[in-house]
């Protein structure tokens, strides 16, 4: 034997491995494709070979070869093969293989569940181990579900090596399989407190990723990690914490608060430069939270930013990056702290590290005040200059416009000096920016209108020297500015110097080698200009300058008729028959000029970017309905087709489709909103502004600062700012040598436009007072635009399936306990679902329909949970935590037991309820696989919306769910609430009159919660077995009921062949299987293990409905022991009550009077005394057990309805004195009446 | 979490492509070939942090490498985790290797990339960091080579045999490559242990 294995290994070792084919293939450097393409076909011949050694070898090779980016997916069930090897070498390869080339969609997977749940509890740890490490990388939902309650016994594993990796890989789990996050929570927050600080730091590691996602539903857990923060020393798990507490501080502001301290003392005390860093981060992350600035904060900013300043000081890159990554998030809420290190910070755009320097570029934004705005531009430009690299570069030019133009160009003093920066950025060779630069300068001229003059000199200068700026053509070029400069020269050509000569720029031949759109505007704007130099030479006696003119207008323009952009060509042709029109008049000595100037008469206004998207839809106009039909069907059905492969395909296609349509959409915006910026002829001009151009208001009255112009215009492309640097410190000081003369004139001066927004700067920014009075003129919004859009969220990230309420879990289990169909799936119940009758088939397909609807509801619910919470919150905490102490108080009392098995065992998750007063209390145990049993849609309390379902739960003969009562409880009391939402909500649509008054549904989530109330009672217990019921009617058939029974194990044994019979009377009959004899038993379809529960459904016939009545009957069931079996028996009487057969219906207001008004209905009234609740806790109490819904509540008193499975209608009125309850009640049936009245007094007398 | 954890040398070759979100192969190349770009003009005296590229994260995502003589180490990482940590994490990362393979060099992770892997595991599982303490690691580590040699038994050692006659005819084993001596030092970063 030995001897086998050895000559088998012999044979194997001449075998290429590993080492052999990396070795090859560096042989080969010059074939090196070849060469692979050879040896994957020698690895092919060994998969197929039966050793599974040669198997291993191949498949090691592969991982290999998928690292160098050959595709391996065709080897992928020879993976397979390879991790189910026995020995660990192997599986160790085939893991590593499967870790590295599995994915969602590679379709072996499936077969892989069984045997990874074999290596899960395999004896060896490392076998164990080697499955976990490879499926954290290759889990799938399937995957994540059928093998998540194996996951979580190992998370108790002995071992700490298999409890750590365990837990971490639950994060991957729950990003699979959302619904075991909640079953898993309870132990994942026990692992935080593991004695193995390994295993420790994993569950505040999945903690914390969960937590960063959705951070409020973690906020429970906040004292928890104080506590490990102050104790623990690992400083991975200190770092992870704090980080956490980042998260979770700018939801509640009081943990910011007690963070303070303990992190301040970190701060001082860690020698550790990462943990130091976090904990400033955290520290910021507090005060923003706390940003109201409360005065003795200001110690912790200094702290911060005086560490910070340390790290950017260091010589380390990394935290000087890291400081001012930190830095620039204090900027955004204590600006000042940060600008004491203006200093520091401009060292930084020195550094060699581009990394750093566009860092220190991002605070530079925040750090500008109207005082050292200049100088920082300047030593930008100076940058700029310097700077290698386009990228850099135009990352500098951007920065510098961004600088500027930030918070409407609240810093900017002297708009002189920006547009000289401006036209000095157009020196730049081989920007990308041009579109910006030209966006700016036209921002600059049309808003604001003092610096018109101005602008239009340099504009004409730019126009003059076009030649500097055409050497880069491509698309957003540098040339794009001559598009802002000619458009800006034509429409304020009156303040033009020498109109003539810029026209002549205009015109010049070497324009056609522009792009098109730059010529459009060329040729637009010339006839502007030529309207202008038109209205000047008339006004002389000459009359032949102006007939020249023309002429050069005639003369130049064919060129651009003959253009290839039809824009240029049209405009260009229009334009020549106008001048030649115009020529023929000014031949005829006609005065033209004024007319022609006509032509372009008008102001344009800016128009805010997103004004046309803000305008409102008018009502009644669906913009996403069809004008007309779309023609076909011929789309849909090319869609079906594609459903088919739905299953493949819907993960890669359909997003990518979406995200395309949002690109192309996104684009299309962007392109459309530059165009609309851009194209001056877009702006509509207002009806008001009727003006001619030379009386531009608001020009002639700003006091103009002296400035030699003829330097900067005269040689254009010369630096010229710094002239406006110095001029402005001159400026600067002569204005302060004025103030101290003259205060007081000078304060009318600094009443600027922008005098609002002096706040923010530093004190001393009071004193520099613009050079020009500006008038910035805002960009105009449509009347009642719309509030701002919102960000959307990206649908499809996966951690928004992990919103889920876990506080309830954590705090008490009865508040909202795991229902049914959280709990996970356990294999066992595959076994016991065999049992089940053939009408369990039915009712799956049922399930299968209704998931996605219970799904959608789930979220709803759980969604409107947390807001719910988020708001009662603040209020309610002090109250919740006494009430939750008392429930757990209870709860221990009563659940220990079950508290117990949960630690037993790993396939019954046991919940404790607190008591109720109307029920006995179970602590319910559910063993049942949840995937089988549709969740009906608590019949008794339904809301509307879940109306449609019920049908199909009484439809089901014999329906049998595993089903847990408080959930069902739950969502009852839920689906109420909601209802009760909706009613105030029709309310509000149906009476107009009077509803102010009426109190709403806010107003009684505010009082205090609801006790847990549970419809089932008794129907019958001994020492072996207890049975709990509840009758619900079906709407659908006016004579069917259908009995929910609970049954549980109280004894150690096995139950099994449980039968259910009952003495049929004449009213009532038990439905029976066909065939089956009027007195035989119905089998419950399930067996019961020792401590579990489940619910069977048997539905009865009933003619009347009007009386109550009692039924006999009797459960047999067989007791098995290991040694022995006995057969037992359990009589009981199922009482109907009148209560029972009717259905929650809801019912609006006016739909209700109607009713009362309509004189059918018969009256009787009832008083109880002695009640003792709160109004809503009683309304609460007659919906949840006597199936009414609350029409309208105003204050004390409630009109409420509700409908008999026959369409009896049950309407009453209910008023509250005192302890004294009057409730006036009509019905269309006395008899029912009186007894639903008899009913709902016994209810309250119970109480 | 770590989306993903590069190595590659000097030139750009891949030496362990590890992801912890799946990319098709190519798109893998070329997220190896764009990290190598934008980490390998970046001199010797600047931070390791990056903003990431285009392939792989987004605004969230940052790269962290560090330079090991011929060998780039880089780590894709998000916001949840500790850039200087991270850091850290790297060095044990190499000091691990460097103990396991006694004085690392590129050659031990060119021939023996599966066991590269094996380490990592034990220090990250899935995207999270599961062991941060080098002699945990170690043990661990050795733990299972242990058993893979037991159960190779008789039948191993002529394989074994045949294996180092085979690296005796070849020139290229000796260490020609020395990044056993790491002497890039994290300043005042004390290891997690």
């Amino acid at each position: 034997m030995a001897l086998k294995i050895v000559k088998g290994s012999i044979d194997r070792m001449f075998d290429k491995n590993l080492q052999d084919l990396v070795r090859g293939i560096r042989n080969h450097k010059e074939d090196e494709a070849k060469y692979i393409s050879t040896c994957i076909d020698e690895i092919k011949q060994e998969l197929k070979q039966d050793n599974i050694a040669v198997k291993a070898n191949a498949v090691c090779k592969l991982t290999y070869l998928q690292m160098l980016g050959y595709d391996v997916s065709w080897a992928a069930f020879n993976i397979v093969e390879v991790m189910s090897s026995s020995k660990f070498t192997y599986k160790r390869i085939g893991y590593l293989a499967a870790s590295q080339c599995f994915h969602e969609s590679t379709d072996v997977i499936m077969l892989t569940t069984n045997q990874i749940r074999k290596d899960l509890s395999s004896p060896n740890q490392y076998d164990t181990g080697v499955a976990l490490t490879g499926l954290s990388c290759f889990v799938t939902p399937d995957l994540a579900r059928d093998l998540a309650n194996d996951i979580m016994t190992l998370m108790s594993h002995t071992k700490p090596y298999i409890r750590k990796k365990a837990v971490l890989i639950m994060y991957k789990v729950f990003l699979k399989y959302p619904e075991s996050l909640r079953p898993a929570f309870p132990r994942l927050k026990e692992k935080l407190e593991d004695p193995d600080p390994g295993v420790q730091s994993a569950a505040v590691n999945v903690i914390c990723e969960l937590a960063r996602r959705n951070p409020k539903n973690y906020l429970s857990l906040a004292p928890l990690f104080f506590k490990l923060m102050t104790s623990s020393t690992n400083n991975w798990v200190l770092i992870k914490i704090i980080k956490l507490f980042g998260a979770l501080t700018p939801l509640e502001p009081r943990l910011g608060k007690k963070l303070i301290e303990p992190l301040t003392n970190l701060i001082h005390s860690t020698s550790a430069m990462s943990l130091l860093y976090e904990c400033v981060n955290t520290v910021i992350a507090v005060l923003i939270s706390l940003s109201s600035g409360m005065p003795n904060h200001s110690a912790s900013i200094q702290l911060c930013v005086q560490k910070l300043r340390i790290l950017i000081e260091d010589s380390d890159q990394n935290l000087k990056y890291l400081g001012l990554l930190a830095m620039s998030k204090i900027l955004k809420t204590h600006p000042k702290s940060v600008q004491s290190h203006k200093d520091l910070i401009l060292q930084c755009l020195d550094d060699k590290d581009e990394s750093i320097r566009l860092r220190a570029l991002d605070l530079l934004y925040g750090m500008v005040s109207k005082k050292n705005l200049m100088e920082i531009v300047k030593k930008l430009m100076l940058h700029v200059d310097k700077a290698e690299g386009t990228t850099y570069r135009d990352e500098l030019l951007t920065k510098i416009i961004d600088i500027c133009s930030q918070s409407n160009y609240q810093y900017i003093t002297n708009f002189e000096w920006y547009i000289s920066i401006l036209v000095e950025l157009t020196r730049l060779e081989g920007t990308r920016h041009g579109h910006l630069i030209a966006s700016q300068m036209l921002d600059v001229a049309i808003r604001v209108k003092a610096i018109r003059v101005f602008a239009v000199a340099q504009m004409a200068t730019l126009l003059d020297n076009a030649h500097l700026l055409t050497g880069n053509m491509q698309r957003n070029g540098i040339c794009e500015v001559l598009y802002a400069a000619a458009w800006i020269c034509g429409e304020f050509s009156e303040h033009l110097e020498n109109p003539m000569q810029t026209l002549e720029a205009m015109l010049r031949p070497k324009v056609a080698t522009l792009p098109g759109h730059i010529q459009a505007v060329y040729v637009q704007n010339a006839a502007k200009l030529f309207a202008t130099v038109l209205k000047s030479q008339e006004g002389n006696t000459d009359s032949t300058a102006a007939q020249e003119t023309s002429q050069l207008m005639i003369d130049r323009l064919p060129l651009f008729v003959q253009s290839a952009n039809l824009e240029v060509q049209e405009r260009a042709s229009c334009i020549l028959q106008l001048v030649k029109y115009i020529q023929k008049l000014q031949q005829k000595d006609v005065e033209v000029a004024e007319e022609v100037t006509a032509l372009f008469a008008g102001e344009l206004n800016p128009v805010a970017p997103k004004a046309q998207k803000k305008v409102p839809v008018p009502e009644g106009l669906d913009l996403d309905a069809w004008i007309n039909e779309p023609p076909s069907e011929s789309e849909s059905e090319d869609e079906q087709p594609k459903a088919i492969f739905a299953k493949e395909e819907p993960k890669h296609s359909r997003p990518r489709h979406t995200e395309v349509d949002e690109k192309e959409l996104a684009r299309r915006r962007e392109a459309r909103k530059q165009e609309q910026a851009n194209n001056p002829f877009y702006i509509k001009a207002s009806p008001s502004s009727q003006k001619v151009y030379q009386e531009a208001p608001g020009v002639e009255h700003i006091p103009v600062v002296q400035i030699d112009l003829s330097v900067p215009l005269k040689v254009p492309g010369l630096p010229m700012s710094d002239q406006y640097v110095k001029l402005e410190e001159e400026r600067r000081q002569k204005a302060r040598a004025d103030k101290k003369k003259k205060e007081k004139k000078k304060r009318k001066e600094k009443h600027s436009g922008r005098g609002k927004k002096h706040d923010s700067g530093p004190e001393s920014e009071e004193d520099i007072a613009p050079a020009h009075q500006v008038d910035i003129v805002t960009e105009e919004m449509p009347e009642n635009a719309l509030p701002s859009d919102d960000d959307d969220k990206d649908p499809n990230d996966p951690h928004k399936a992990l919103d889920i309420d876990l506080d309830n879990l954590v705090e008490t289990a009865g508040r909202r306990p795991l229902a049914d169909s959280e709990k996970l799936p356990v294999r066992s119940h595959r076994a016991a679902e065999a049992l089940k009758s053939p009408a369990e088939d039915g009712e799956t397909e049922n399930a299968a329909s209704q998931e996605p609807k219970k799904k959608s509801s789930k979220e709803k619910r759980e969604k409107k949970k947390d807001k719910d919470r988020e708001r009662k919150k603040s209020k309610e905490e002090k109250k919740k935590k006494k009430k939750h102490k008392h429930e757990e108080k209870e709860e221990d009392l009563l659940g220990g037991q079950a508290d117990e098995s949960v630690v037993q065992s790993d396939e019954t998750s046991m919940v404790a309820e607190p008591p109720t007063s109307t029920s006995a209390e179970e602590a319910v145990t559910v063993a049942a696989a949840a995937e089988a049993a549709p969740e009906p849609e608590a019949p008794s309390g339904a809301a509307p919306d879940s109306e449609p379902d019920e049908p199909k739960d009484t439809e089901m003969e014999e329906t049998k769910s595993s089903k847990h009562k408080k959930k069902k409880q739950k969502k009852e009391k839920e689906e109420k609430e909601k209802k009760k939402k909706k009613k105030h909500h029709h309310h509000h649509h149906h009476s107009d009159g009077g509803g102010e008054e009426s109190v709403q549904n806010g107003t009684v989530e505010e009082e205090e919660p609801l006790p847990p109330m549970s419809n089932y009672c008794l129907l019958a217990e001994n020492s072996y077995i207890k049975m709990v019921y509840d009758i619900q009617g079906n709407l659908q058939d006016g004579s069917q009921v259908v009995v929910s029974v609970i049954f549980e194990n109280k004894c150690d044994s096995f139950l099994k062949s449980m039968e259910f019979n009952v003495l049929d009377s004449l009213n009532s009959k038990l439905q029976r299987p066909e065939g089956s004899g009027p007195h035989d038993g119905l089998t419950v379809p399930f067996q019961l293990p020792p401590g579990v529960s489940n619910e069977a459904r048997f539905v009865f016939t009933v003619q009347s409905i009007v009386m109550s009545q009692k039924l006999k009957g009797t459960l047999t069931f067989i007791v098995k022991n290991e040694d022995s079996s006995t057969h037992e028996k359990l009589d009981f009487k199922l009482h109907f009550t009148c209560t029972s057969y009717l259905i929650t219906t809801p019912c609006y207001s006016d739909a209700f009077a109607k009713l009362l008004e309509s004189g059918d209905l018969k009256g009787s009234s009832v008083r109880l005394e002695g009640v003792n609740m709160p109004f809503h806790h009683l309304l609460a109490r007659i919906c949840f057990h006597h199936h009414f819904s609350v029409v309208e509540r105003i204050d004390s008193c409630a009109s409420m309805y509700s409908r008999s499975i026959q369409g009896h209608h049950v309407c009453l009125l209910v008023k509250t004195s005192g302890q004294t309850v009057c409730i006036d009640a009509k019905c269309d049936e006395p008899t029912l009446l009186g007894n639903v009245l008899d009913e709902i007094k016994q209810t309250f007398s119970q109480c | 979490m770590i989306k993903a954890i590069l190595i590659f040398n000097n030139h750009g070759k891949p030496r362990l492509s590890k992801f912890y979100e799946h990319y098709t192969e190519d798109t893998e190349q070329q997220i190896i070939r764009e990290t190598f770009h934008l980490v390998s003009k970046r001199d010797e005296n600047v931070c390791n942090f990056l903003e990431g590229g285009m392939l792989i994260g987004g605004s969230d995502y940052k790269l962290i490498y560090r330079h090991y003589a011929t060998l780039y180490f880089v780590f894709c990482v998000d916001s949840s985790e500790s850039e200087l940590g991270i850091l850290d994490l790297i060095q044990v990362f190499v000091e691990t290797l460097d103990k396991c393979f006694e004085n690392v060099c590129e050659l031990d992770l060119i021939f023996h990339v599966d066991k590269v892997h094996n380490i990592l595991a034990e220090m990250v599982m899935g995207g999270m960091v599961l062991e941060t303490n080098m002699n945990e690691i170690i043990t661990q580590v050795d733990a299972q080579n242990k058993m893979e040699k037991a159960e190779a038994g008789i039948a191993g050692a002529p394989a074994r045999a045949v294996s180092a006659v085979k690296n005796m005819n070849l020139p290229e084993m000796p260490r020609n490559i020395n990044i056993g001596d790491i002497s890039i030092k994290v300043p005042n970063l004390p290891s997690f242990k």
